[in-house]
């Protein structure tokens, strides 16, 4: 999916809540060897997939610089819907000002929700439809007490505004290319509160497959190839398969360290590659070239090229970077942790 | 929960959005029907600043019906960059960290949650300012 | 306008009466004021209650209790304002004397705050603030009254101790008292230990949860010899929001109810013998006595420390115990308030005696200070 209209980013914003639990509680509860990460990032009692999309949305309108009523589109991705039936999407219209002329959803594809909503953003800004879009990822993911995915299941997300030249773009968008497959490697049913994945089938026919399907479809497609890129993103579900993509498709460990914040964060799902491009567009400079992908069980994989524009120096530091919520954290417990994310029976 | 009586204040609560007499120029928050400085009734809203300081503060140990869940959690009276007082939760700081005169900024959190099935309701809370 | 006295007292123990409701607390209180006054023959009822809605599923109080005494037929209503319903009633019930409305009222405060879960007690009690700025925010009313408490220490420099006297003090004059919740002694250090209930309040300097009614029957001076003069009764109301106010240690309708009263009873607070003052709080408890001119602003506290509010001390406070040691059962505060001041005026306190006090005044404040009721009394 090529894109020849100038369709750019004009403004991000990242939010991860402060509190963090580290791999070894896990641990030291549920037994195990070896832990996949550091440590994760976990909600206050009051926050929610909704408050951290509202946070992101905020810093994003602030560095975009613009009238929030001159968005056209909210749409939040995640699979931590705080209401069954309700959009997530209205109350951050609300809450940054862009009611009530604006289309507002919820997407779900596991964790690629958000990226989802990057693609359908840069469709309506290049058809002229509307002048700005916005596209969130965002969770609370909820691993089953003592599995695997408890150790990274975190909490955050990123904000994008999509807009079309000569509207001032931080980066300008080159392509997007989706690679999807009906693969049932993760999944959560109606009504229960954990999902559940086929462990070692989460890899190579899954993750592996998709991810590195859709980062050669989109390069070969632009006609790039893995030296071109100063950095990439890929969906980092633990600190591993990030890394195997990246070797795999000929990128550098320096290309994707600026992005790789699982080690530090977890795995934010929706949250996850969006927030890893904000790290990225932290620290780059105009005229860097960025390979995004993000991955969503079930599944499937959406790959971006972009290019960072000339705005991008001044306008980065406005806000506050993904690092900053890297470091800004607290350490809680497992007891603490079982409070906040529901676990104890009241 | 009441639901309508939530969602009036919606805008209000989400973005911060005060009276400003357009006679005196008083800024007020929560809105009013009347200018409380000059008895005008000539009033339009606006937006507040997001970012003040602490002028005083307290720990509710022991919360009413609807928050014990949160306990326990700081309230502060914050005076907005804009002059105007709010009173808030403060969240993301324990107490011991507490100073009066700090730093905070508006924050959007869930306030109240009514039951598993009920609304959420969400509003500003004040935090330490991220720089 | 006809002057107003108060022609009877009647004050059930505050406590926590399980095996008694509503009903029968006020027939209890109200029965004792009949026989003080040596009349039940009243044509008029005012209730004061503030939780009863709420803790009883109980409204239209005037009928009920007017009912409930056999009295059938007198016009009665209840008076709402939070926990200075009390003190207002009492203003009505002299504004129907005074103009003639009426000959014999019987003003009756009743609250039954055991019914409640504390989490109730607490939400009724943050329910006199705004509940879509202010209790929303899920702060108390001892969380409201400690951003006083913190912000008068740090203005003014005083100590949590001088501060924490307060409550030391109320307990010292409560010894002895029949009607009283905790008529015994609390050490500074008890005090002080206890734990925090909204930082930097500590539990023992917060009025508890009591089961309370006080009556007075109010008839024309003349009609009452040995009654106590209403030299004054007066209802301000100041801002609601505490975030609204310029300067959150002083509360407006306070200073604006008391002027009015002093006023009209021609008197200064130098020639106040006693004071009754609402602490709900210890602080509010300081901030009153500053508000109604006793003291100084940001000494009030010094003041107390000192011993300037004992019973021998220049302005004898809360010579039952006040709030904290007689006990807050919010409606009804406001009338044991002005009950134990005619029993001082009469010479009738007991243990409690203020010697020869002439002039005594009670204030009752409902919500942080946004309503306030004054009411002087005096004697001879």
């Amino acid at each position: 999916m090529k894109i020849d209209r100038g369709v750019g980013i004009v403004g991000y914003g990242a939010y991860i809540p402060m509190n963090r639990l580290r791999a070894s509680e896990v641990k030291r509860v549920w037994g195990g060897s070896g832990t996949p990460i550091e440590e994760k990032s976990v909600v206050a009692m009051d926050e929610d997939t909704i408050t951290i999309a509202v946070e992101c949305a905020r810093y994003a309108v602030k560095r975009a610089g613009i009238d929030p009523q001159e968005i056209g589109a909210v749409y939040v991705g995640t699979e931590s819907k705080p209401y069954a039936v309700k959009p997530s999407g209205t109350v951050v219209a609300e809450a940054i000002g862009a009611t009530p002329n604006v289309l507002a959803a919820d997407y779900e594809f596991a964790c690629k929700a958000g990226t989802e909503a990057f693609q359908t953003c840069i469709g309506l800004v290049s058809s002229g439809m509307m002048k700005y879009a916005m596209a969130i990822g965002a969770d609370t993911a909820q691993g089953r007490p003592g599995d695997a995915l408890e150790y990274t299941a975190s909490c955050g997300g990123a904000a994008y505004i999509f807009g079309k030249k000569p509207a001032r773009t931080l980066a300008e968008i080159e392509g997007s290319c989706s690679y999807v497959t009906d693969t049932p490697d993760f999944w959560r049913r109606e009504h229960e509160m954990y999902p559940r994945h086929g462990n070692r089938f989460t890899g190579e026919p899954a993750y592996f497959k998709h991810v590195i399907g859709a980062a050669k479809e989109l390069m070969g497609e632009l006609g790039t190839e893995a030296g071109d890129y100063k950095y990439a993103v890929f969906h980092q579900p633990n600190v591993k398969f990030p890394i195997k993509a990246a070797r795999t498709l000929g990128f550098s460990m320096d290309a994707i360290k600026p992005g790789l914040i699982v080690p530090f964060v977890g795995n934010t799902y929706s949250g996850s590659t969006p927030l890893g491009l904000a790290a990225t567009l932290d620290i780059a400079d105009p005229g860097d070239r960025i390979l995004a992908v993000s991955y969503g069980s079930g599944a499937g994989s959406d790959a971006f090229s972009l290019t960072v524009q000339d705005a991008i120096t001044n306008d980065r530091r406005l806000e506050p970077a993904v690092s900053r919520f890297v470091d800004r954290k607290r350490y809680i417990d497992y007891s603490v942790y079982s409070k906040l994310r529901g676990k104890i029976v009241k | 929960m009441s639901v309508p009586r939530y969602w009036r204040e919606t805008k209000y609560r989400y973005r911060l959005i005060g009276q400003m007499c357009a006679q005196c120029g008083s800024v007020m928050f929560p809105r009013s029907g009347v200018c409380s400085p000059c008895g005008s009734v000539d009033l339009e809203e606006v937006k507040l600043a997001e970012t003040g300081h602490v002028v005083t503060w307290t720990v509710v140990r022991n919360p009413p019906a609807g928050y014990m869940e949160y306990a326990p959690y700081l309230v502060a009276l914050v005076e907005l960059d804009d002059g105007v007082r709010v009173l808030s939760q403060l969240v993301d700081i324990e107490p011991i960290k507490m100073k009066t005169g700090m730093r905070v900024e508006a924050a959007f959190r869930r306030v109240k949650v009514d039951g598993n099935s009920g609304i959420i309701e969400y509003g500003y809370k004040f935090r330490p300012l991220i720089e | 306008m006809r002057p107003v006295a108060v022609a009877g007292v009647g004050l059930t123990k505050v406590s926590e009466h399980w095996e008694k409701g509503l009903k029968d607390l006020f027939t209890e209180a109200a029965y004792k004021a009949f026989e003080d006054a040596g009349t039940k023959e009243i044509d008029a009822l005012y209730v004061a209650n503030m939780g009863a809605p709420i803790l009883q599923d109980q409204m239209h109080l005037g009928a009920m209790l007017a009912d409930a005494l056999g009295m059938r037929g007198v016009p009665a209503l209840s008076v709402g304002a939070a926990s200075a319903s009390g003190g207002v009633a009492f203003h009505e019930g002299v504004k129907a004397v005074a103009s003639g409305f009426a000959d014999c009222v019987l003003v009756g405060g009743v609250e039954k705050m055991s019914d409640g879960l504390p989490e109730d007690v607490l939400s009724i009690l943050a329910m006199a603030e705004d509940q879509e700025y202010t209790a929303y925010t899920g702060v108390t009313n001892t969380g409201l009254n400690a951003l006083i408490h913190r912000n008068y220490m740090e203005t003014y420099g005083a100590t949590a101790e001088e501060i924490a006297m307060f409550a030391v003090r109320g307990h010292e004059h409560a010894v002895g008292s029949k009607h009283s919740q905790y008529p015994f002694k609390v050490a500074i250090d008890r005090v002080l230990s206890s734990p925090m209930e909204a930082d930097p309040i500590h539990m023992l300097e917060c009025a508890a949860v009591g089961d309370g009614a006080a009556a007075l029957i109010l008839m024309p001076a003349e009609q009452a010899p040995e009654g106590v003069e209403v030299a004054a009764t007066s209802v301000a109301t100041g801002p609601y929001y505490l975030a609204g106010r310029k300067d959150i240690l002083t509360f407006d309708a306070v200073k604006t109810a008391a002027e009015r009263a002093y006023k009209t009873a021609g008197v200064t607070p130098e020639e106040v013998d006693l004071v009754e003052v609402h602490d709900e709080t210890t602080i509010a408890g300081v901030v009153s006595l500053e508000d109604l001119g006793f003291v100084e602003k940001g000494k009030g506290a010094a003041f107390v420390a000192d011993g300037c509010t004992l019973r021998g001390g220049e302005v004898p406070t809360n010579t039952f115990g006040g709030l904290k040691a007689r006990g807050h059962p919010l409606g009804a505060t406001g009338l044991y308030q002005v009950g134990e001041v005619a029993l001082q005026l009469q010479g009738r306190a007991g243990p409690c005696q203020v010697e020869g006090a002439r002039v005594g005044l009670a204030e009752s404040l409902g919500g942080l200070g946004s309503t306030c009721a004054v009411t002087i009394l005096r004697r001879g």
